[in-house]
Parts: C-alpha cells; sequence; structure tokens
C-alpha cells in the first residue's frame, strides 16, 4: 500500500466520522429547546425529499424518463401498501423492463 | 433479568438486519462500480477495501477517486470529503433524539455508521430507536458496501450493463419506500418532503452551491419553515379559544 494513499483514507474517516459522531457527544438529547427539537423531527421527511430530488430523475443521464418512470413505479409500490425490499425490487423490474423494451 | 434484555436486544438487533435489507441491496451496485472504479483510478485491492472500512461514505468516496484522477493533493481531497460529509452532522443531531438512552461508547461506535441510507430506516422507524436496532441496520450496510467494494476490484467488471443501470434505482426506491407511508399518514411531511425536494433541485440545479451544502441547506431550510408555520398556526388557534 502506498503510504500517501493510506494518509488520505485515514484522513478522509477522520474528517467524515467527526460530524456523524459530535451530536452524541455534544447533546444528551431533549435537552434543547421545544422549537429546535420541532425542527429536528422534521428533518428525516425534509431530508428524504432532498435526496429523492431531484438525483432520482438524472440516474440515466440521457433518458430523463429512466427516472421519472422509476420513481413512479416507486411511489405507486409505496402509496399501495407495499414494504420497503417490494418497493426496491419492483421497481428495479420495471425498469429492466423497460431498457429490455427499449 | 439479564436473560430478559439481552433477548430484548438480540430482537432488536433482528429487527434492524431486516431493516437493513434493502440497504444491503441498494448499495450493492454502488460498492461494486466503486470497486471497479477503483481499480481503474489505481487503487490497490487492500486501499480500496481499506477505504470503504474506514470511510463508509459513497459519494465522498467516489469523489475521491475522480480527484486522485485530477491529480488533486491529499489536503483537498480531505477537505472536500469534509463538506461533502458535513450533513451527517445534522441526521445525527436528528437522530441522538429519537435513539434510546445508552452508554456513550455504544453511541460513539454507531455513529460511526450513519449514512443518508442508516438514517433514513432508523429515522422513519416508529418509536424510538433501540441501540440493537441500531446495530443491526448498520452491520447489513456496512458488510455490504465493504464486501462488494472489494469483490467490484476482484473481479474488476460490472454487472450486465440493463441490471447495473436498473438497479441504480434500488436507494432511492428505498428513500420512496421510507418516505410515502409517512406521508400518508400526515400532510405535514409532505409538505416537508416537497420543500426539501424543490430546494434541494434549485441549489443543484441552479450550481448554486456543492452537494454537501446543498442538502443541508435544503433540509434546514424546509425543516424550519415548516415548523415555524406550525408554531404560528397555533399561536393563532390558542388566542381564537381565548
Amino acid at each position: 500500500m502506498k503510504t500517501e494513499i493510506v494518509w488520505m483514507i485515514l484522513g478522509m474517516g477522520l474528517v467524515t466520522y467527526i460530524p456523524r459522531m459530535m451530536p452524541f457527544v455534544l447533546f444528551k438529547g431533549k435537552e434543547l429547546p421545544p422549537f429546535i427539537q420541532g425542527v429536528l423531527k422534521n428533518v428525516p421527511y425534509a431530508t428524504l425529499g432532498a435526496l429523492i430530488f431531484p438525483a432520482i430523475i438524472f440516474i440515466q443521464k440521457d433518458d430523463i424518463w429512466y427516472g421519472v418512470l422509476g420513481a413512479a413505479a416507486a411511489f405507486i409500490a409505496a402509496f399501495l401498501g407495499a414494504n420497503v425490499i417490494l418497493v426496491v425490487l419492483g421497481s428495479i423490474a420495471v425498469l429492466s423492463i423497460y431498457s429490455y423494451l427499449m | 433479568m439479564a436473560d430478559l434484555a439481552f433477548s430484548k436486544e438480540s430482537s432488536e438487533f433482528k429487527k434492524g438486519i431486516q431493516a437493513g435489507i434493502s440497504i444491503g441491496i441498494g448499495y450493492f451496485p454502488i460498492a461494486l462500480t466503486f470497486g471497479l472504479l477503483a481499480k481503474t483510478s489505481g487503487l490497490s485491492l487492500y486501499e480500496t477495501v481499506l477505504m470503504s472500512l474506514i470511510v463508509f461514505a459513497g459519494a465522498s468516496q467516489y469523489i475521491s477517486l475522480s480527484l486522485i484522477a485530477y491529480g488533486t493533493g491529499i489536503f483537498e481531497i480531505i477537505l472536500t470529503t469534509f463538506i461533502v460529509n458535513i450533513r451527517h452532522f445534522l441526521m445525527s443531531t436528528s437522530l441522538n433524539e429519537k435513539v434510546e438512552e445508552d452508554h456513550l461508547l455504544n453511541k460513539l461506535i454507531y455513529s460511526f455508521g450513519i449514512t443518508d441510507e442508516t438514517f433514513s430506516v432508523v429515522a422513519t422507524k416508529e418509536g424510538p430507536a433501540a441501540t440493537g436496532f441500531l446495530f443491526g441496520v448498520i452491520s447489513v450496510s456496512y458488510s455490504s458496501w465493504v464486501v462488494f467494494s472489494g469483490l467490484g476490484h476482484l473481479i474488476g467488471a460490472n454487472l450486465p450493463q440493463t441490471l447495473q443501470e436498473s438497479m441504480g434505482v434500488a436507494l432511492y426506491a428505498m428513500f420512496i419506500g421510507l418516505l410515502v407511508p409517512s406521508m400518508k399518514k400526515s400532510i405535514k411531511v409532505v409538505f416537508l418532503a416537497v420543500l426539501g425536494a424543490i430546494f434541494n433541485s434549485i441549489f443543484t440545479i441552479g450550481n448554486l452551491m456543492a452537494q454537501g451544502w446543498a442538502i443541508v441547506s435544503a433540509t434546514l431550510l424546509s425543516a424550519i419553515i415548516i415548523e415555524s408555520v406550525e408554531v404560528i398556526k397555533r399561536n393563532r388557534s390558542v388566542r381564537h379559544e381565548n
């Protein structure tokens, strides 16, 4: 292994771990002002929206409909009450069929 | 009593593993491709596996490969990694309100495994999250990430192209699968997700900021706006009652 690469990896690991770990050291939980606690409870859903869009539209750079179809398949499956694994496998299946037909 | 506590922890661990399986599936094509790209960027098998073992953060690992290819210096690569991954600070702060009380040591260990995906699974779970549950989710995800990074480097080839492409939807489909049940239950969740999506689209498509900051800013803006609207509405209805 090249020493330079190992140092780079260790540095990357450190700066990735610190933001993940700090909140657990800094806050005990439930002691922040109610407004901040409310905001923190909102964070997961706002994050999910931001993680999904716009990235899902661009999973195939030259065919936007590919991403739109994948998103639609996942939304419909989830809306009908399918569990998460089914939603994942279902949208993979729909897109496999789509690229097979194209 | 000790037995009872142990069996509770182990069933939480099992639940965590089950909940983590879709992450394991979703990481498979991405980790495989990472291994392959790492090989073409000149990293050895050990360096590739070491990076997945120590960093465990997909986007920044990909970015580091393209920076290595550009000949970017180590310091800049580490700084970029920091900026890309700073969003986890927000995720950990939010999770910290949800996890059950436990030794700091346990928290220090599982916080290593907080990614966009493990965070999403744990944060959308109903009720408080047990330590065993976190360890379950993270161990499936981490194993998938590390093992398939190595495998990608070893076999040096991708999945068949159509499968590779269609599996690229897996993690996004998982996010949707986690989000929609909560959207059906609460209009507030719908507003939060739609606002987060709109802000992030504006920031990234408009090229206004780097990806790491775009997600953090979109999340915070959406979460603060919706919370403020709720507080204002609540105050107003209290005043009406008086």
